[in-house]
């Protein structure tokens, strides 16, 4: 009785908040969350990405917008949508009167900030809290001054957040993906100039560019196309939409298929060749999980079998390729007489055959195990591999901690050696595109059903007479196939390799990529691997913040997108399930406490 | 000649010896029903019958075939099918496509069309909801879809753990009858059930399981005007 009390009289407290009291409360939380931000460095290493960038005349520095400015902005900002949203103000104007309010709060709460540094040295404490920071959050204006832009700046953005949620939809989204764009494209404006490296566009560069960041111009212009893009998109998209959905459903599926197709070639195959050896390095990267994506996916998209070891057979792959044709003492061929040096396609044969032996011999033990026993099961038979190469048992013929050097390249029939970073780039895209075919005749095929099967109900997969035995064993070594091509297609790329390469992180990556683009979709597994192995090397600068990212990307995705990036039919069907029986429940939950309460005006009934 | 013959059976967990020497058959044309009390053995004999469970002593034959030691889905592809107790339909999927599942051991494509028809008319419900995905049914017609999927491997016998659990009357109605239909069809069945009086109004024979040992058998009649069963299940 006594809960009831306080929790009625809560929520009447919540009901009775005024519009004004929730602007304090928004600009508190997101002042906060500033302050946060700035205490942990992520505002300063913002701080140092420029979006917009100049160099005035005669000036040594550039001037201009950074991200860690932005940062602090769409907080404000945000801290205004909350107010609109939460007060349900229809007029507009005093819906940005509130927005401004919550925004000057959070930037008042942001100023405690700067005061207390020039008041007390916090540093012992807060190793972020240095002199470049406090110049950050002052704009290099001294206290007083900078106290003043905070607040302002503070309020502009909160109406304007107000002001954004207010505005239609239509009217809205151009402003959104304009700003979006904007900054996407200052952040990577490296990556893009990069790109844009020719002599041709020179010019079109400079216009848009300086070395730190957008040129105003540029980011001007950006930010009108996309905003332009996204109107007409808007008005067309519904007739657009209606002319697709009228099309006959082949050739409805056509078109997806190839506009699709055409995105994935543009992207995998033209881009690398453009983009120079570092993005070409990091295709590269992204194919051998693409190709390791693909083989997890057959195990635990496929038939359920979560398996945490799955870096062993990436080791197997690569140690196989390694001793078969290094050009090392270890090697095979030079320590046994009358045995051949392979080249490394004959090699690469021979890895995915390992791979599977191996996978096959890993699948035995754990056949009866279910459930969170597998992962832990999995998870210890992964880390055998590693810790087999570094016994001083094995180190004789493995090479222990040094590894196996000098990892010859391929070399085509004409004699040339695919050695640059782009080439092996295609032999892993080629590799990825035979294996997603076997994946998808798979996935298609009867063994497929039968995965299916078991990944559902593994007992009664056995009472329609299906092999649980053979079909698991199946789902490991074909999976570990997959691992074991990426290995000896990585044992090249590196021309050495050691036992520490082969950590459980690897593991865990294949798996959170999996996860992200969506349990057992073909397209996902590519999606994902771009998502979470292409981002965060091109965030490479961020360093150790780079896993950060990588925690709030996946628990993000998670949240908005539960079902993955691009879940496959079956998963979307399975989430649309869940969703409609949650609904079902809710609205009968929903009509029970609604009779309940009719039937017994002075409450519920004990 | 019985159809599915059980001599004997002893089957151990571990240390408890769960089954005593377990007898039964089931002959063609006939439901027989397996009934007695929570933890009597009931499922365990279904596990031993289908390979699931290791028999320590005792024989299971098939039309007087013995079978000793056969993995569970060699039993499946010899005719000896089970419906496991909970109705485990592959709930994402569509009934067709549990259908399609059923018929794993089958290659015969023309003949696995032929026994979707004859399924399809044996319950006629799933048949206006073959694209409907299987976790959205009624309990009621999951249960059907569960056997039907059973039969889609054209068993010689089908084994069935407790249908009616958790279903209203009217549906235990409903799912009985399917069974008859069943029996009807030329597939005898072994009907392991708690809901005794129902059970013994469509069975033609009966066991009654007491710990681990069969305590009684008879045909439904007299297994329903006896006064132990009567006192004991039929309240
Ligand atoms: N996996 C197991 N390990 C150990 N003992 C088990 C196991 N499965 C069943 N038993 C025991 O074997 C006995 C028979 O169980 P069984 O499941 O066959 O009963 P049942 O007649 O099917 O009961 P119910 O009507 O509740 O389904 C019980 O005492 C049970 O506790
Ligand atoms: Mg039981």
């Amino acid at each position: 009785m006594a809960f009831d009390v306080i929790a009625s009289s809560y929520r009447e407290r919540e009901k009775e908040h005024t519009p004004l009291g929730h602007a304090v409360i928004a600009g508190i939380s997101f002042g906060a969350t500033g302050i946060f931000a700035a205490l942990v460095g992520i505002l300063y290493l913002f701080h140092e990405r420029w979006i917009v960038a100049w160099v005035p005349e005669g000036a040594a520095d550039p001037s201009g917008l950074t991200l860690g400015q932005s940062l602090l902005l769409v907080f404000a900002m945000w801290a205004g949508v909350q107010v609109a949203r939460k007060t349900g103000e229809e007029r507009l104007g005093a819906a940005c009167l509130l927005g401004a309010g919550a925004g000057l709060v959070a930037g008042a709460v942001l100023c405690v900030l700067p005061i207390i540094m020039s008041l007390v040295k916090l540093r012992f404490m807060f190793i972020a809290l240095t002199q470049h920071l406090y110049d950050m959050l002052t704009s290099g204006l001294g206290l007083g001054l900078g106290v003043v832009v905070l607040l302002v700046a503070g309020a502009l953005a909160g109406a304007f957040g107000a002001l954004l949620y207010r505005l239609s939809p239509r009217a809205r989204r151009p402003i959104i993906y304009a700003l979006v764009w904007m900054a996407s494209i200052g952040v990577f404006q490296e990556l893009i100039q990069l790109l844009a490296q020719q002599e041709v566009l020179d010019p079109i560069r400079e216009w848009f560019f300086t070395w730190d960041g957008l040129r105003p111009q540029g980011a001007i212009a950006i930010g009108l196309v996309a905003a332009a893009v996204i109107a007409v998109w808007d008005t067309t998209r519904a007739r657009l939409e209606e002319t697709f959905v009228a099309l006959p459903q082949g050739q409805q599926r056509l078109l997806h298929g190839s506009g699709v197709a055409l995105l994935l070639i543009l992207v995998l195959i033209l881009f690398p060749l453009v983009a120079g050896n570092f993005i070409g390095q990091v295709m590269l990267f992204i194919g051998l999980f693409i190709l390791m994506g693909m083989g997890l996916n057959l195990e635990i998209g496929l038939a359920g079998l979560l398996d945490l070891g799955f870096v062993a057979f990436y080791a197997v792959g690569a140690y196989t390729c390694a001793l078969l044709t290094a050009d090392s003492p270890y090697a095979i061929g030079q320590r046994v007489d009358w045995f051949p040096m392979f080249n490394w396609w004959w090699a690469m044969g021979m890895a995915v055959l390992m791979a599977v032996f191996v996978g096959v011999l890993f699948g035995i033990p754990v056949l009866k195990i279910r459930g969170d026993y597998l992962a832990v099961a999995t998870l210890g038979l992964g880390e055998i591999v590693r810790v087999l190469v570094l016994s001083d048992f094995a180190a004789p013929v493995l090479a222990g901690a040094q590894g196996v050097l000098n990892i010859p390249p391929p070399y085509l029939f004409t004699g040339a050696a695919v050695d640059d970073p782009i080439e092996l780039y295609y032999i892993a895209l080629g590799a990825a595109a035979v294996a997603a075919y076997f994946a998808y005749r798979l996935e298609n095929s009867r063994l497929g059903r039968a995965w299916t099967a078991i990944r559902d109900d593994e007992d009664v997969a056995q009472a329609l007479g299906i092999n649980l035995v053979n079909v698991k064993l199946l789902a490991y070594g074909l999976g570990a196939a997959f691992a074991g091509l990426a290995g000896a297609i990585f044992a090249t790329m590196l021309t050495s390799i050691y036992p520490h390469s082969f950590q459980l992180i690897i593991s865990v990556n294949v798996l959170a990529l999996i996860i992200v683009g969506g349990m057992g979709s073909l397209p996902g597994v590519v999606v994902g691997a771009l998502a979470l192995i292409g981002l965060p090397e091109l965030l490479r600068e961020f360093g150790e913040y780079r896993f950060f990212f990588y925690g709030v990307a996946i628990v993000a995705v998670m949240r908005l997108r539960p079902a993955g990036l691009w879940p496959s039919a079956a998963r979307r069907r399975e989430m649309q399930l869940e969703e409609e029986t949650r609904a079902a429940v809710e609205a009968q939950l929903a009509a029970e406490t609604e009779s309940g309460a009719a039937s017994s005006p002075e409450g519920p009934a004990r | 000649m019985a159809v599915l013959d059980v001599q004997n059976l002893h089957v151990f967990y571990g240390q408890i010896h769960a089954l005593h020497g377990v007898s039964l058959s089931v002959d063609k044309d006939e439901i027989v029903t397996l009934i007695g009390a929570n933890g009597a053995g009931k499922t365990t004999t279904l596990g031993a019958i289908s390979g699931v469970l290791p028999v320590a002593e005792g024989e299971v034959s098939l039309d007087g075939q013995p079978l000793g030691k056969i993995m569970p889905h060699d039993l499946v592809k010899m005719g000896i099918v089970q419906v496991p107790e909970g109705r485990r339909i592959f709930g994402r999927l569509t009934v067709e496509e549990n259908l399609g599942m059923g018929a794993f051991v089958r290659k015969d494509k023309d003949g696995i069309v032929e026994s979707r028809e004859r399924v399809l008319e044996m319950f006629p419900v799933l048949k206006e909801r073959m694209g409907q995905v299987a976790g959205t049914l009624s309990g009621g017609e999951q249960q059907m879809l569960a056997m039907a999927r059973g039969l889609m491997s054209r068993p010689r016998v089908l084994l069935l753990d407790e249908p009616s659990m958790g279903l209203a009357p009217m549906l235990v109605e409903q799912v009985f009858g399917a069974v008859q239909q069943v029996r009807d069809q030329g597939v005898p069945v072994l009907l392991v059930e708690q809901n005794a009086f129902m059970a013994l109004q469509i069975a033609d024979r009966g066991y009654v399981m007491e710990t681990g040992e069969i305590s009684l058998q008879g045909s439904n009649r007299e297994l329903l005007e006896n006064e132990d069963v009567k006192r004991a299940y039929l309240g």
